[in-house]
């Protein structure tokens, strides 16, 4: 059963991973894709703060989740997003996948990030000393995914 | 009525974060049925309005699910506009 996640408090990479895999003998491969708070040129990010959609992030995530699950041979996912403000270098976004074999793993990971990135209801605003400002959406990130159709 | 939602900066331009649009226009004619004839109808508010929800990219959803621009609406949905999300 996908572990689907949208919360304001950090997460505990290891207890997840751990939870994910107890009793899964059949697992020989995890992949983990942590996202950070990157911090601009100069140390000039104050903080970050994460704007969502409540009633839609964890179904859009779900949805992701589980068109990766169909298209690979998964045993679960994991994905878990901060909400709220942040600061430089905190955790924002946690993927984990695992399977079998590695291909699937990794090939899982990748894709479920780059729907994430196009298709889940989260906006970033950076606070500088010049003020609030929101994050614009970046074009590789919108190309990303047609190489998965 | 039709709850919507604005997020990010289309809400900070628009000055609101949700309303209630009745389909029912003062005619007593539902002209609203699809994202289409909703947007329309919020783009007689003026220029503001046309300028935010004519941006090229401009996301929607219906029910909590991505949606276009013939998308049908009944009495009772909730849409969302926002801009090009920046999650992950």
């Amino acid at each position: 059963m996908p572990h689907i996640h949208v919360q304001a408090e950090d997460f505990d990479t290891q207890a997840i991973i751990s939870k994910l895999t107890a009793g899964h003998g059949e697992i020989g491969a995890i992949v983990s894709f942590t996202g950070l708070v990157r911090d601009l040129p100069g140390q000039s990010l104050q903080s970050m703060t994460l704007e969502h959609y409540p009633a839609m992030t964890e179904k859009a995530l779900a949805e992701i989740v589980e068109s990766a699950m169909q298209r690979w041979d998964l045993i679960d996912v994991a994905v878990v997003h901060r909400v709220g403000e942040l600061q430089p270098s905190d955790r924002i976004v946690l993927v984990v996948t695992s399977s079998a074999h590695r291909r699937e793993a990794f090939l899982a990971c990748e894709y479920i990030m780059d729907y994430l990135k196009t298709r889940a209801p989260f906006w970033k605003k950076e606070t500088t000393s010049d003020g609030e400002h929101w994050v614009d959406a970046k074009n590789s990130d919108g190309e990303a995914t047609s190489r998965w159709e | 009525m039709i709850n919507v939602l604005y997020f990010a900066r289309l809400k900070d331009t628009l000055g609101i974060a949700a309303e209630e649009i009745d389909p029912v226009a003062s005619n007593g004619k539902v002209d609203i049925t699809d994202v289409a004839s909703l947007r329309e109808r919020l783009c007689q508010r003026g220029e503001r309005w046309q300028n935010a929800l004519s941006q090229q990219r401009l996301m929607t959803a219906v029910n909590q699910e991505m949606a276009q621009a013939d998308t049908p609406l009944a009495d009772g949905d909730e849409v969302a506009f926002f801009p090009p999300v920046t999650g992950g």
